[in-house]
């Protein structure tokens, strides 16, 4: 019984081939969005994991010398010796077979849990690393590193990029050096340990949120990536959705035979579960290899991406990862459950004797139409609270998820609306009967215009933080960016000479300090800058006193970058320590894109005077004669490299933030076609209900190619309906990326800027979708044979 | 892969003694084997041989504050080396760890640390005797004169060690036989130690007093192959007799006992396989483990029949390689106090 | 005896309340016999066919077939006495539209497991399908679809053929050479034959001719 019932279930996907096509390619193309863009983020993640581990960092505190790279062994020793309980690590970089690798040095005996091996994805034995010395290294590095020493290299994909991992007499070894690099401090200290202000007064503590602020910034960009895959697959599932419907209502007949031939009702459900959980694996399959090629296409970009960004480092391989693997087949079934539960569940409740003709299965009744409002109310509500009054990243992203949803499921009844409206003032009957009609398709065609919705909306609202953020961002390049040519001296010596020799030939010279240290209660770098027009002209600020540039040249104050002003809950007039003793009022807040750490500008002299050893080695110059400038420079001995161009760094940093969007850019572009495929499948499932609708009007004198016509239009119409409501939609989901998800993941608020003319190309794109998508159904529409539409009159349906 | 397994699987040597992990224990990979007749010469044995596989300085102490509460205390550091030899810095292949403990009759107090040989984090030297593993130390003028400090994150203590009587030679004067098919390591004690300091405890500093056991052992061979762990008894009866016996465990369900018969002047007399014989009593439920924590003891021979009892049945030793290690008092025939220390049930 | 039904009563909700189909009908019907139901639209003849098929429920009464009453046999029962005692021919929509005419023959025998190939071919031949055996339902006309239906009825050897109006929807030669064909298939399997129609010259064909009027049999 169960083979015959399979192969007439079969039959009817061997009969509608098309169908079965379009089941498993939208089944797949959710499934390889979703999965693409995990793939993408596990494979990072994965990578900060190994890198964070091997690091030691993150999770625990450090100490690290105050000044130089060295900390004596001696010294490792003497605070153990006083009860510290402190690991050692000793880092640094090889050249081998002409790239550099990572060597990083660590002592398992004395790790604490979660760093040193514990990356490794097959645990070495104590013997084979402390006894042999064996290196595990990123397959990146495994190769150069085995022809270059003599120790056996394993390759492990779980070492960070570029990096091996090995105990640290084999690192002091293939370093040569017997000093270490840091020290690895354990959270639980036992009693009565010395101070280390005695045992070690030249190592600094190091907290360990410190090493997280790299991971709050890339969470960001996954969590955005997570929430367009999410998106993507939910498009999907309408296509899924649509699909699924349109073959349960034609199998409707042979349900009611296949029963009265006695095939019992669990019996078949259990057939068509087992049919539908068939379609998962093979689509499922397919989506999650899609995936893979996607995100290995992408990948290059996103590596790209977040090193520029963040100087995370991400490995531009690509590894089938069993999780994601995994994550994409179960996302799969569940997107058919869901798909197929409300098909299953009409086809228990079926009288055995209902009638075999196909019916409209998603005509919405008053009641529906009225619960879709009412729960579009309630998202929207939802959303509003916790964009308002949320705090942290998730709860934003949570509240434009509500967005939304609210907005989508608003859609059919703002829809209505329009079309009623439309209705009351058409003019003639041909009009109003197109109008009227045009009504009665909404509730089939919503879930696709659902999905084209939010893929309008979130192209939208991309695009426009994209542009806002370049937009800025290059205005901030010009300011920052301001002096003709970076002059990079070797040492502070010949930074003295480059001085005196450029003094009588440049308009100004900007000498650029900075120390690494730490300011209002974070990490932060503090420069002192020899105030002059360039700075006066070119540094806005968000906020300022009148004359902040002023303040600062005479010592008197400070300017602060947006990310320390946001972290610190500080903003222009209060008073930041700028070293014990020295407290200075804010005079300006500046934006400062693209970096996680805060700064803080204070004159070149007050600077000198906080820190009288640290001497330029760095200078701006504004010259009228870049060329004439450059000879001159190379005349006094100063190497080509010395000599920077701003307008590369210019290119360069832009190109970094252009990679950047490349991998969102392709997302928006793949989510509104797939958008456009849940139009074509659920025109072609409604094909088969509106003969029916359409019959009489033929009838009553339109000719099929009017119909056909009319048909194309309707689609346009409903998908230009569509597309006005999304690009509101769109703006405030922009403004919530901007003014909240951006402030809450990298600490500083965009301003926003307003695009028109994308919007209008979106909104034109929006509709050619749909127009491409209802051509097909409407030509079959148009050429609908005569015989078909008479048989609407002559028989049961 | 965790810290942990690393270290588990680096101690594994001491792990086949405590857990009956016993594929290293007669295969001795280079490293020197004892052998019976063997001359100990101090202080130079008192401090470590790097060419033998494993060694330990092991310390217990029954303590006393002033309002009669009894405390144990232990002070262990183990020696495990990957390969028979010292080398200076961090190529040593010696592995130094240790454990300290303070029995109360409420709490367990354990601490655990883990060094290198090579670069002066841990190690022993004979003379001046200093033994120390980071911030813990055994150290004085001589073997019979030491100060021994240990802190963990929840006790610390600080105590004085006064020699009251001479070293102990176990089994054949030194030469302890721990299986039937002639496993053996050297094996002298000092169980007259008078002691006194301070522990540092949540609740405050308490001055204590008592009596302590120091154990030196090493060997390269540690078990048999059928033998799975085992329980070792350091009792001090009131008539200021000791005695000192083991019982090796068996996967055939029989056992291998040895021990010594130690007069309150240092005569000893040694027990062939079979007269010291202990039978567990009671089982504690331990962290879900199921320990013996009372035992009858007897010695027919010497007239020894007496019940062991655990100060605290949970003096579970939660360190890499786990094991139960605490205090005893002793009723019966002979009255008294002890240590019992009991491996291989987790 | 084939079948016996006692006291049957059923009524569905109407629009104005509770409207009632059958009124205590009682019936039997042996091995062979054919049967014929008659009587005016709304007058139960076809609620009575469908619940002897077990395709409805029965408000009180009883059906006995086999030795088992079809009234009380729950979904998986009814499935296994229409997969093995009985076959129903609709008036259309009978065939599995996506599978062509030899499997859809074959398609009941296969569910009960009778499946006879030759038989199935038989079949096809005595009902001039042979030619049309690699086609769907859909290039078929109404009469040659009925006739597959009939033909897949009969490769499934029922003991009882439950036909509601199989000819109502051709026109009348068509009908008179289908019946024909049916009638006498029927009789060489040796199938009893229980036919509602509204046709009284098809009826005189049949053994047997009952009435039903206003839900009772007259």
């Amino acid at each position: 019984m169960n083979a015959a019932g399979l192969s007439a279930l079969w039959s009817h996907w061997w009969r509608n081939k098309l169908q079965l096509a379009t089941l498993l390619a939208g089944l797949a193309l959710a499934t390889a969005l979703w999965s693409g863009v995990q793939a993408i983020n596990s494979e990072a993640r994965a990578s900060y994991d190994a890198a964070a581990a091997v690091l030691g960092e993150g999770r625990f505190d450090q100490l690290v010398p105050a000044s130089g790279d060295a900390i004596a062994l001696e010294t490792y020793v003497a605070l153990r010796r006083a009860g510290w309980q402190v690991s050692p690590v000793v880092e640094g970089e090889i050249g081998v077979g002409g790239t550099r690798a990572r060597i990083v040095g660590v002592d398992p005996l004395t790790a604490p849990g979660g760093s040193g091996t514990s990356v490794l994805t097959a645990p070495p034995e104590p013997q084979d690393f402390l006894g042999d010395g064996v290196i595990f290294a990123h397959p990146s590095v495994a190769e150069a590193l085995t022809a270059r020493v003599t120790q056996q290299v394993i390759t492990d994909p779980g070492v960070a990029p570029d990096t091996a991992l090995m105990d640290i007499g084999v690192a002091g070894q293939i370093l040569d050096r017997s000093s270490l690099s840091r020290l690895i401090v354990w959270p639980e200290q036992p009693l009565g340990r010395g101070t280390l202000s005695e045992i070690a007064p030249e190592l600094v503590r190091q907290g360990a949120q410190e090493g997280a602020e790299v991971g709050r910034l890339t969470d960001s960009f996954h969590l955005n990536l997570t929430a367009f895959g999410l998106l993507s697959f939910v498009v999907g599932l309408f296509i899924v959705h649509g699909t699924i419907g349109l073959a349960f209502e034609q199998r409707r007949g042979m349900v009611r035979t296949l029963r009265a031939l006695g095939v019992p009702l669990n019996r078949l459900i259990a057939l068509i579960a087992l049919e539908m959980a068939g379609f998962a694996i093979v689509a499922g399959g397919i989506g999650v290899l899609m995936g893979y090629v996607i995100a290995a296409a992408l990948l290059p970009d996103v590596a790209a991406t977040l090193e520029g960004l963040y100087g995370a480092q991400i490995s531009g391989a690509l590894q089938l990862r069993p999780d994601w693997w995994l994550t994409g087949l179960g996302i799969a079934f569940a997107g058919t459950l869901i798909a197929a539960s409300g098909a299953l569940w009409r086809i228990a409740k079926m009288p055995l004797l209902a009638s075999a003709g196909a019916r409209a299965w998603s005509v919405a009744s008053g009641r529906t139409r009225n619960l879709l409002g009412l729960s579009a109310v309630v998202f929207l509500a939802t959303a509003a609270v916790l964009i308002a009054a949320g705090q942290g990243l998730l709860v934003a992203f949570a509240g434009l998820g509500a967005l939304l949803f609210g907005a989508a499921l608003a859609l059919p009844a703002l829809l209505d609306r329009a079309l009623a409206i439309a209705e009351r003032v058409a003019k003639g009957v041909r009009a109003q009967w197109f109008w009227s009609d045009t009504r009665q398709q909404v509730p089939g065609l919503s879930l696709a215009l659902m999905a084209l919705l939010l893929a309008a909306a979130a192209n939208i609202g991309v695009s426009t933080m994209v542009s806002s953020f370049r937009l800025t961002f290059v205005d901030f390049l010009d300011q920052r960016l301001a002096s003709d040519l970076y002059i990079q001296a070797e040492d502070a010596e010949q930074a003295a000479r480059v001085e005196g020799f450029l003094e009588p030939r440049t308009s100004e010279i900007m000498p650029l300090l900075f120390v690494d240290t730490r300011l209002a209660a974070g990490s932060a770098e503090l420069y002192g800058v020899r105030v002059g027009a360039t700075y006066r002209e070119n540094w806005g600020f968000l906020a300022s006193t009148d004359a902040a540039w002023e303040q600062v040249a005479a010592g008197d104050a400070v300017v602060i970058n947006e990310q320390m002003a946001r972290r610190a809950g500080l903003w222009v007039n209060d008073e930041l320590t700028i070293a014990p003793e020295v407290h200075l009022p804010i005079a300006g807040v500046f934006g400062d894109y693209g970096n996680p750490i805060g700064q803080a500008v204070i004159s070149e002299a007050l600077f000198l005077k906080l820190y009288p050893d640290i001497r330029p080695t760095r200078f701006g110059i504004r010259v009228a004669d870049k060329d004439a400038a450059r000879g001159a420079l190379r005349d006094f001995g100063l190497n080509e490299p010395q000599i920077i161009d701003q307008q590369v760094i210019k290119d360069f940093s832009i190109g970094v933030f252009e990679r950047t969007f490349t991998v969102t850019a392709a997302l928006n572009i793949l989510t509104l076609s797939v958008a456009g495929f849940a139009i074509l499948t659920s025109l072609l499932t409604l094909a088969a209900i509106r003969v029916p609708q359409l019959a009489p009007a033929w009838a009553m004198g339109l000719t099929r190619a009017d119909l056909g016509k009319l048909e194309l239009l309707r689609a346009v119409i409903l998908a230009a309906l569509t597309m006005v409501l999304a690009i509101p939609l769109g703006l405030v989901l922009a403004w919530v990326l901007l003014a909240v998800v951006n402030v809450e993941a990298f600490g500083w608020r965009l301003p926003m800027f307003v695009f028109p003319l994308d919007y209008a190309t979106l909104a034109g794109l929006g509709v050619l979708a749909a127009a491409l998508a209802a051509l097909w159904p409407a030509r079959r529409l148009a050429r609908t044979p005569p015989a078909d539409l008479l048989k609407v009159f002559s028989n049961e349906r | 892969m965790s810290v942990k397994v690393f270290i588990l699987a680096l101690l594994l040597p001491v792990a086949a003694l405590a857990q009956g992990f016993a594929g290293l224990g007669t295969d001795a990979d280079g490293f020197t084997v004892p052998e019976r007749g063997f001359e100990f010469q101090f202080p130079r044995d008192h401090g470590a041989h790097p060419d033998f596989r494993i060694e330990w300085w092991y310390l217990t102490a029954n303590l006393e504050a002033e309002d009669g509460t009894p405390y144990g205390l232990q002070w262990t550091l183990f020696r495990s080396a990957l390969a028979p030899e010292e080398a200076e810095g961090w190529e040593s292949p010696q592995i130094w760890f240790a454990h300290a403990a303070v029995t109360t009759p409420e709490a367990h107090h354990v601490a655990e640390r883990i060094a290198r040989g090579g670069i002066g984090q841990a190690g022993v030297t004979a003379a001046p005797f200093d033994a120390w593993i980071d911030d813990w130390q055994m150290a004085g003028p001589n073997f019979e004169d030491m100060q021994l400090t240990a802190t963990g994150t929840d006790f610390a203590y600080d105590m004085a060690l006064l020699a009251q009587g001479p070293l102990i030679f176990q089994g054949d004067e030194g030469f302890s036989v721990k299986s039937e098919q002639g496993q053996a390591s050297y094996y002298y004690s000092q169980p007259f130690f008078a002691i006194k300091g301070t522990l540092t405890l949540p609740e405050g500093e308490v001055a204590v007093t008592g009596e302590a056991w120091l154990d030196r052992e090493w060997s390269s061979q540690p078990l048999a192959d059928n033998q799975t762990g085992w329980d070792w008894f350091s009792l001090s009866f009131d008539d200021g007799t000791k005695m000192m016996g083991f019982r090796l465990r068996q996967t055939d369900g029989a056992h291998f006992t040895a021990g010594t018969w130690i007069t309150p002047e240092g005569q000893t007399t040694p027990f062939e396989n079979g007269v010291f014989k202990a039978e567990p009593l009671k089982v504690s439920d331990v962290d879900g483990r199921a320990i013996p924590t009372q035992w009858r003891v007897t010695v027919p021979q010497k007239g020894v029949d007496v019940t062991v009892n655990a100060l605290n049945p949970n003096a579970w030793m939660d360190v890499n390689v786990p094991y139960w290690e605490g205090p005893v008092t002793v009723t019966g025939s002979h009255q008294g106090q002890g240590y019992l220390e009991m491996t291989g049930y987790e | 005896m084939l079948l016996e039904v006692k006291n049957l009563t059923k009524s569905y909700a109407g629009p104005d309340g509770t409207v009632p189909v059958l009124r205590g009908v009682d019936l039997t019907l042996e091995a062979g016999e054919t049967l014929a139901l008659t009587g005016e639209s709304g007058s139960g003849k076809s609620t009575l066919l469908h619940l002897v098929g077990g395709l409805d429920y029965a408000d009180t009464g009883e059906i006995w077939m086999n030795g088992r009453d079809v009234a009380r046999l729950d979904d998986a029962g009814r499935a296994e006495l229409r997969r093995t005692k009985v076959g129903v021919i609709f008036q259309q929509f009978n065939l599995i539209p996506s599978m062509t005419v030899a499997a859809n023959i074959a398609f009941h025998a296969r569910l009960s497991d009778q499946n006879d190939a030759a038989r199935e071919a038989d079949l096809a031949h005595g009902l001039g399908l042979s030619e049309q055996l690699h086609k769907y339902p859909e290039q078929l006309s109404g009469g040659q679809q009925q006739r597959v239906a009939i033909a897949r009825t009969l490769a499934a050897r029922p003991a009882l053929i439950l036909a509601d109006e199989p000819t109502g929807n051709l026109d009348e030669g068509t009908a008179a050479e289908v019946i024909d064909q049916m009638l006498a298939l029927v009789a060489e399997a040796g199938s009893a034959l229980m036919m509602v129609t509204h046709s009284m010259a098809l009826a005189a064909r049949m053994g047997r001719q009952l009435h039903l009027s206003q839900g009772q049999l007259t």
